[in-house]
């Protein structure tokens, strides 16, 4: 599944990040990486994301969260 | 003994408070704020500790060192070059997991590296606690220093680091990578010694050729097919990861007991309903408070003014000044300059009022609130930000454009930021609402702010249906923690924008009044009497043909608007220097302007027509300049800039025809 398909409140693991260009690379330094713990803490109807991971929250947008593929913790 | 100059690199992540530092040790009075991306630009201060000088540069925050935007690219620069001889890693203790990746490659440099865990209170409030001793013996040995620069301590610590670390030399190697990759890295840096010789930082060089990394691969070119096979960056990445995740189990305790309070908070302010309702209702209360507020202090100074304007006629009179002194100074300057200073309250009050949205936490929230409404228009939330600084004023939102990750997005909110209403057009409102609107002035004022944002929104929509470009950029941006606005902070920003706009009432403004007080009291044969024969009447008259249809026929409204590019607000204390009114801002000055604009037909359609010029037309001078030096371009900033003038003169064409058709 993608994290946008994730539900507000849960947690998820990271399996693969592959955006576009240096998204993914600066995803990546955010600390968003393959096996990494993340929730999601907001959602909106565009698909935007609030996320929280390594103790940091995150804005992401739908077209970042659709390239995110993650399974439920 | 000999001074040294030391020069130390400020280095860490958005939003980790290293502008608060610099400020803190240099005695600077930086802008500051609670989100990611406020510093674009490098600035240097100094300080001095024992005897050293010590040469200190406040870098925009990164998160890596790489070069993918332009405050990357400034600080990478920065951070790679000779002239730094110390780095101060600024680390937001209360986020250490992730402000640690930057610090794992800024050790890599080989450079000496103090690291200043700033938040410490943060941290304890949160009920964390940090193993001092066992951190620095995970990260190769570098002096780390607790400091809060908000609360101001640990500042002579820091500073003594620097001065003894200074002389220590570089750290040695942290982390080792997995077997594969050190290998890889080892036949790198061999060959780097025989192809470059003794060239500093092999091992970092050696990992970013494994990362692909452009800058570096053009530097120092290497043709090792077997072992750059591909980019290792994601491997890299991660093992960095892996090894910061020891650090954090070993050196942090309780982390994440109470943060609750942001996320409470959030639920409301980043509600998927009710998140831009709110966002709409915070910025009315804004200019409510602008507005009403701005206007009960006004009263003060219109008094000392007209008190200072009187005493200044009776003393040049008494001493016997020429007559056309006495004018230029009382009528001119006085006029020009003090008019403009009756508006400071409500500038105060706004730049007040986004001092606190900016350091209580919730700006970045307002990018991913409005992500779904810029979206629309081809734009990533992100883009908002720089719209919302455009309310104070559009030289900072332009440079503020730089954290937008394409070029193309760049443009575009460049090119759409000087329709959002800035500070200097809120004399403008504020006047002509006041003479032609009554108890509806607040209204009409509001509607110009509804009209800038809305129009920016359109020709946002317009240039994305023009250019067909795909919608692919998207929002990325860290959330901080909501916090308090800081008093000291709120006060550096307010009183650094009051002091701009006494500033520019004392230079721009005033040049602008004498120079209109001699186009308007000098005509071809001389000084003149009769002010239609002037200079700035003929002037006036070339353009009124052009502003006729827009309600704006009249010779003085012309030479207000073309003054009006120096700065915006110019267009009011060219009134008054025009008209001859003293107290322009002051009931009887109003009364005064709306009996003489009256005479010449001026009624209140007319009114906001010109306020609807004054919104939309090209921008002042500073933000030309800004826009030139952003874009790098003078082609593009004139398209820009006819198209604005353009714009303006459509609009308020339409609304005068459709406003005198109606009333």
């Amino acid at each position: 599944m993608t994290l946008s398909e994730g539900k507000i409140g849960k947690t998820y693991v990271v399996e693969e990040v592959h955006v576009d260009g240096p998204v993914t690379r600066r995803l990546e330094a955010l600390g968003v990486n393959e096996q990494t713990g993340i929730v999601i803490q907001n959602s909106k109807r565009n698909g935007a994301l609030i996320i929280k991971v390594r103790g940091t929250r995150l804005a992401l947008g739908r077209r970042i969260a659709d390239h995110i593929q993650v399974r439920e913790a | 003994m000999k001074t040294r100059t030391i020069t130390v690199g400020f280095v860490g992540n958005p939003n980790c408070g290293k502008t608060t530092l610099f400020n803190a040790i240099t005695g600077s009075s930086l802008k500051v704020a609670n989100w990611p991306g406020v510093t674009v630009e490098r600035v240097e201060g100094e300080a001095s500790y024992r005897g050293d000088r010590i040469r200190i540069i406040d870098l925009p925050g990164i998160y890596s060192l790489t070069s993918y935007s332009i405050e990357e690219r400034v600080t990478r620069k920065c951070v790679m070059s000779e002239e730094v001889d110390v780095l101060i890693n600024v680390v937001d203790a209360s986020s250490l997991e992730r402000n640690l990746y930057l610090t794992m490659q800024l050790l890599e440099l080989k450079k000496p590296v103090i690291l200043a865990l700033n938040m410490m209170d943060i941290v304890e409030e949160r009920g964390m606690e940090l193993d001092l001793h066992r951190l620095p013996e995970m990260l190769g040995g570098i002096p780390v220093v607790p400091v809060s620069a908000r609360r101001r301590t640990g500042l002579d610590v820091l500073l003594h680091a620097v001065s003894h670390h200074y002389e220590e030399g570089p750290v040695k190697s942290v982390m080792r990578y997995s077997k594969g990759l050190e290998a890889k890295i080892g036949k790198l840096e061999a060959e780097l010694l025989a192809r470059y010789g003794e060239i500093p930082n092999r091992r970092w060089l050696a990992v970013k050729h494994l990362e692909m990394d452009e800058q570096v691969r053009e530097q120092y070119p290497l043709s090792m097919p077997a072992v750059l096979d591909k980019s290792y960056e994601k491997q890299l990445i991660n093992e960095k990861y892996d090894y910061i995740e020891e650090v954090v189990e070993e050196c942090l305790f309780n982390k994440g007991e109470k943060e609750a309070s942001t996320d409470k908070i959030d639920v409301w302010l980043t509600h998927r309903v009710w998140g831009v309702p709110i966002f709409l209702l915070i910025m009315a209360v804004v200019f409510f408070l602008t507005f009403t507020v701005g206007d009960f202090l006004k009263g003060y100074f219109e008094e000392g003014l007209a008190w200072f304007s009187d005493g200044v006629t009776a003393f040049l009179a008494e001493i016997g000044t020429a007559e056309w002194l006495i004018s230029l100074i009382v009528d001119g300057i006085i006029a020009g300059v003090g008019g403009i200073l009756t508006f400071l309250p409500n500038i105060f009050i706004l730049f007040l009022a986004l001092a606190f949205l900016e350091d209580s936490g919730y700006m970045a929230r307002v990018a991913y609130v409005m992500d779904e409404t810029m979206g629309r228009v081809g734009l990533s939330g992100k883009a908002f930000l720089p719209m919302v600084l455009g309310f104070g004023c559009t030289v900072p939102a332009v440079m503020a454009t730089r954290a937008l990750e394409s070029e193309r997005d760049r443009k575009k909110t460049i090119l759409i930021t000087p329709f959002m209403s800035c500070s200097a057009r809120l004399p403008i409102y504020v006047l002509f609402s006041g003479i032609f609107f009554g108890k509806y002035a607040m209204a009409a004022a509001y509607s110009l702010y509804v009209l800038g944002v809305f129009t920016a929104i359109v020709v946002a929509l317009a240039v994305h249906k023009i250019t067909g470009d795909k919608e692919e950029n998207a929002l990325l941006i860290e959330l901080p923690e909501y916090k308090t606005p800081n008093a000291r902070t709120v006060a550096i920003y307010v009183w650094e924008k009051v002091k701009d706009y006494l500033t520019k009432a004392g230079t721009v403004i005033f040049l602008a009044s004498i120079i209109l007080w001699f186009l308007l009291n000098y005509g071809v044969t001389g000084p003149v009497e009769d002010v239609s024969l002037s200079f700035g009447a003929s002037v006036g008259r070339f353009l009124t043909p052009l502003l006729l249809p827009a309600g704006l026929g009249l010779w003085q409204v012309a030479v207000a608007l073309i003054s009006g590019i120096s700065a915006k607000e110019v267009v009011v204390s060219s009134f008054s220097v025009l008209f001859g009114i003293s107290n322009i801002n002051s009931a009887a000055g109003m009364a005064e302007l709306s009996g003489a604009l009256g005479n010449l037909g001026f009624g209140p359609v007319n009114a906001y027509a010109l306020m609807v010029f004054c919104l939309l037309y090209t921008p002042c001078a500073a933000t030309i300049a800004t826009i030139r030096k952003e874009t790098g371009s003078w082609i593009w900033t004139l398209k820009m800039m006819v198209f604005q003038l353009l714009f303006a003169w459509g609009m308020s064409v339409l609304v005068y025809q459709v406003g005198s058709l109606i009333f």
